[in-house]
């Protein structure tokens, strides 16, 4: 189990260091910090004495290893546009969406497999077929226009739910939450329908083909002939099994979602982390930028870990076993 | 003459005929580029023209509506703009950027398969391991990352300049590891066939081998891979657009003017924003439905 | 004699396909007392699994009952509503597939599937399920069962897991157990011990058997009665030992001339000439007349009943008792 974890951990260090050259690579040669830092008026000395101040006179592999000591203590310096410690910056931002992703997650889930489930068991069905072809019109919705139709529809015509912000929030140490309030809950249900909607379809197109495909496996029919109940047989053994591929692919979209929380929050203005992101892109805002890269890449890594476990509690044939 | 008879009877065409949903798709994917490439011929009004805006025709609602009328059949903008043509305009951007970004794609995608997949060892455990880390993240956010870069690169006038160039390269490079993948695949099987070592024997140049061998092979999953890719990257456009790091907006793609139109949502305009939407959505489900007949058409053992 | 465990009368299948209906078992008949061992044989495709499927009400759809019955001690079983023909899966017959590798769920313990299947059909709590299920793996033949109870199908080999599905297939205590091709995906040197623990085990509680195969080895060793299937129809049906020795039907005695005699070598295996006509091309008549040496002009024009024959019944004219064969030719 522990070598388990500690080979999956080996496997993750070369992407994070890709990820981390990329980021380096953006902090070193793209724009010109100095410039950025110093503004228009400056002397030679100033500038020999920021340079020396900031390492960038000493080899590239030198700046290299700072940075990613740095990265690890998460000191990614200054914000171009806002002047502020990145880090701090993405602290205070991180809640609003790790809220927002989780909901969108359950949303995505809760929905996502029961539909897969049933559109799977019941192929022939009329709601079936108009899961289907609703499946197929999400996945060619933009996620942004999913935002902008609940918004007309939900907020301008209806009026029942707000089209921006968090609602209130409350402070708890550092992490402000929308959870405690009720309008902090309203203000979560569109957001998390816009960004889960996507994942939705695809979970539950997914979940399906891989019931199909378990339902005519032979120990399904076994089950069957031994005259297991049919909510057994579904249930225990048929999306028992479907699990296993399931948990792989659902992982990455959820980490996923965190990405495309860029569009959502975008749509709501939703002061979260995709929202400085996306600010940050606008105007070439290179820290801020480049630690995002770095979170967004060590979210993937912890869900492919995740996965990796919840593979091994699903499957007893990872496990080691007598007779392999 | 003998093409087109050939083409009528062929398998591919009597699955066309047979499908339902891939002719009507076919149609509205046809409509839409048609009027899409023949906007200025087509489009009712020039949206760039300034001299023929008029602001006393500024929010006219949709022919259907009471208050509509056909002179305006989607209604107008808050500059007094025919939404009609701005979306016909607008798709010729939108259709613009996704068919060069998906070619661009395709490009870099075959060349760096071709290579990995001839080349092996180092060069193709490098190039794929690339390919692979990419594919971990999602497009999206690959192309913003490229734009960003560009953004901060480049000099802010040069970029303005360019900028629709650096969406078709940021949506191209977010896009290419689906295509070196196939290519790579199909090379490593071809590479060890004989016909390909008896061509190496008599001193064919690999890269005319791999144009003249391999290549072939791959063209039916590369044209699956290339429509499908073509809704995604306009979709890609269209996000990026919609966040305001897309194409300039002085050359509105359909993302662009649901950006525009979404600040009059709440004003009561709402078609600004939903025509174009609409339109976007029946290009690209037009389009993926067109990907996902001929995936199956072109394989059938494929679910 | 007995009344009969099972009855199965003109049990017609269908399928309903694009180009047609097709008809997979015509008219198939034959009884199995209790405690008798029929062996079901014929090639692939002559309908034995698609019989096995129809008594256990398992029909992959779209194939469906389209005519005859099923009758369990004297009870219809082919149109009861799904609920009931549940409960007697597994409680009345069980089943046993052919490949043991698959028909197990890889990610339950051989004890959850032993007790939930005993917890479904019996009134018995989890402990007493428990202790049956190492008694059940005991009496297969799976050493230290106490502790393998608790291990997962991936942990067995191929004998030990077909062993488990017949400990599956009998813990319930059915009447009578439908064994389709039981020992086929197995390693020629289990092949016999687990047709022996079969044997040894369904004669112990009494239970019936319908073996179905295609090795006449197996079924010369086990059954009691066979029945020579061919083209969805049974060509033949007797006592295992005149089938195997003397059989009347021109297609079992092609069949059993075609098995190589272990007393001694020959040169030429005789061989039926042609192939099993397809679904959708079963000839008019008997299904078997273009193939058959003994052809006569009845035999493409009217289809043939089982009728005694010697010591079995067999579906051809040649034993037309009624209209001789010389009358026949008229």
């Amino acid at each position: 189990m522990f070598a388990f974890i500690l080979s999956r951990i080996l496997q993750a260090i070369p992407v994070m260091l890709a990820v981390a050259l990329i980021a380096f690579g953006l902090f070193s040669f793209v724009g010109d910090p100095i410039a950025t830092m110093l503004g228009q008026e400056f002397s030679v000395q100033q500038r020999d004495a920021l340079v020396a101040a900031l390492g960038l006179d000493q080899p590239i592999w030198v700046q290299f290893l700072r940075f990613i000591g740095n990265a690890l203590r998460g000191e990614f310096g200054l914000s171009y546009r806002l002047s502020r410690p990145v880090a701090d910056l993405i602290v205070e931002r991180a809640p609003a969406t790790l809220e927002l992703a989780l909901c969108a997650s359950v949303v995505a889930l809760a929905v996502g497999v029961p539909m897969g489930v049933y559109t799977g068991l019941y192929r022939r069905s009329w709601l079936s077929r108009a899961f289907l072809t609703f499946s197929l019109v999400g996945v060619s919705l933009p996620t942004f226009l999913i935002g902008i139709l609940l918004i007309l529809v939900f907020s301008v015509w209806l009026g029942w739910l707000p089209s921006f912000g968090r609602g209130d929030t409350v402070q708890l140490g550092w992490w402000s939450t929308g959870f405690l309030t009720a309008s902090g809950w309203k203000a979560l249900v569109l957001p998390s329908i816009t960004l889960g909607l996507f994942q939705l379809t695809l979970i539950m197109r997914l979940v399906r083909s891989e019931m199909l495909e378990v339902l005519r496996s032979d120990y399904v029919k076994f089950a069957r002939a031994r005259g297991l109940r049919d909510r057994s047989i579904h249930f225990g053994h048929a999306l028992r099994n479907t699990l296993v591929p399931v948990i792989t692919i659902v992982g990455l979209q959820l980490g996923s979602i965190i990405a495309f929380s860029i569009v959502t929050e975008t749509v709501f203005q939703w002061p979260g982390m995709g929202l400085l992101f996306i600010q940050s892109v606008s105007s070439a805002d290179i820290p801020v930028m480049a630690a995002y890269l770095l979170l967004i890449a060590a979210v993937f890594v912890l869900i492919n870990l995740i996965v990796d476990l919840l593979y091994y509690a699903v499957d007893p044939r990872l496990r080691a076993g007598r007779g392999h | 003459m003998g093409a087109l008879a050939r083409f009528w009877g062929s398998d591919l065409f009597w699955s066309f005929r047979t499908t339902p949903t891939a002719i009507i798709s076919a149609i509205v994917a046809l409509v839409c580029i048609v009027g899409a490439v023949a906007a200025p011929v087509l489009a009712p009004y020039n949206p760039f023209d300034l001299a023929s805006l008029n602001l006393m025709d500024a929010f006219n609602p949709p022919a259907l509506l009471e208050e509509g009328s056909w002179a305006h059949p989607f209604g107008t903008d808050d500059q007094g703009r025919d939404v009609l043509s701005a979306i016909m305009y607008g798709a010729r951007v939108s259709l613009l950027v996704g068919v060069s970004a998906t070619a661009f794609a395709l490009l870099l995608g075959v060349l760096v398969g071709l290579t990995a997949g001839y080349a092996g060892g180092a060069a193709d455990a490098v190039l794929m391991r690339i390919a692979d880390i990419q594919l971990t993240f999602p497009s999206i956010l690959v192309a913003l990352l490229v734009d960003g870069v560009a953004r901060a690169a480049l000099p802010r006038e040069l970029h303005d300049q360019i900028a629709v160039y650096v969406v078709i390269v940021a949506i191209g490079i977010s896009e290419w590891p689906k295509f070196a993948r196939t290519v790579r695949g199909s090379a490593l099987v071809e590479r060890n066939k004989e016909y390909v070592l008896a061509a190496r024997v008599i001193g064919v140049s690999p890269p005319r081998i791999m144009l003249t061998h391999v290549l072939p092979n791959v063209l039916g999953p590369l044209l699956v891979l290339a429509t499908l890719n073509l809704g995604l990257a306009i979709l890609s456009e269209a996000t990026l657009s919609f966040l305001g790091v897309g194409v300039p907006p002085t050359q509105p793609s359909l993302g662009t003017l649901i950006r525009i139109g979404n600040d009059f949502l709440f004003s009561g305009e709402w078609w600004i924003a939903i025509f174009p939407g609409l339109a976007l959505v029946a290009m690209v489900l037009s389009v993926n439905l067109l990907g996902d007949w001929l995936r199956d058409a072109l394989n059938p053992r494929l679910r | 004699m007995t009344s009969p465990l099972l009855e199965v009368r003109d049990l017609v299948v269908e399928f309903p396909t694009r180009r047609g209906t097709l008809r997979a078992l015509d008219k198939v008949s034959f009884d199995i007392a209790p405690g008798e061992v029929l062996g079901v044989v014929g090639e692939s495709g002559a309908g034995k699994s698609m019989t096995g499927a129809a008594i256990i009400g398992l029909l992959e759809p779209p194939g469906r009952v389209a005519g005859g019955s099923i009758l369990l001690r004297g009870e219809r079983i082919d149109n009861l509503p799904p609920r009931e023909m549940r409960r007697i899966r597994g409680k009345r017959i069980g089943a046993i597939f052919q490949d043991p590798l698959t028909t197990l769920n890889p990610l339950y313990t051989v004890g959850r599937q032993l007790t939930e299947t005993m917890q479904t059909h019996l009134d018995i709590d989890a402990a007493e399920a428990r202790r049956r299920a190492v008694g059940w793996l005991e009496a297969v033949g799976i050493p230290a069962a106490a502790e393998r109870v608790d291990a997962y199908p991936h942990q067995f080999s191929g004998g030990m897991r077909q062993r488990v599905v017949i400990a599956l297939a009998l813990c319930a205590e059915p009447e009578m157990v439908v064994a389709d091709e039981p020992t086929t995906a197995l390693d020629v040197s289990i092949q016999a011990q687990v047709i022996a623990l079969l044997k040894r085990l369904t004669r112990e509680k009494g239970t019936s058997v319908m073996l179905i195969t295609h090795d006449m080895g197996v079924i010369a060793e086990t059954a009691d009665r066979v029945a020579v299937m061919y083209a969805g129809r049974v060509a033949e049906i007797g006592p295992v030992r005149s089938v195997v020795k003397a059989a009347s039907h021109p297609y079992s005695a092609g069949l059993m001339a075609s098995i190589p005699p272990l007393s001694h070598r020959v040169e030429h295996l005789p061989q039926i000439d042609g192939a099993m006509p397809r679904l959708t091309a079963i000839p008019q008549g008997c299904a078997y007349n273009p193939r058959c040496p003994h052809v006569f002009d009845r035999c493409k024009v009217e289809r043939p009943e089982l009728l005694p024959a010697n010591e079995t019944r067999a579906a051809c004219w040649l034993f037309d008792s009624h209209a001789p064969r010389e009358r026949a030719h008229v």
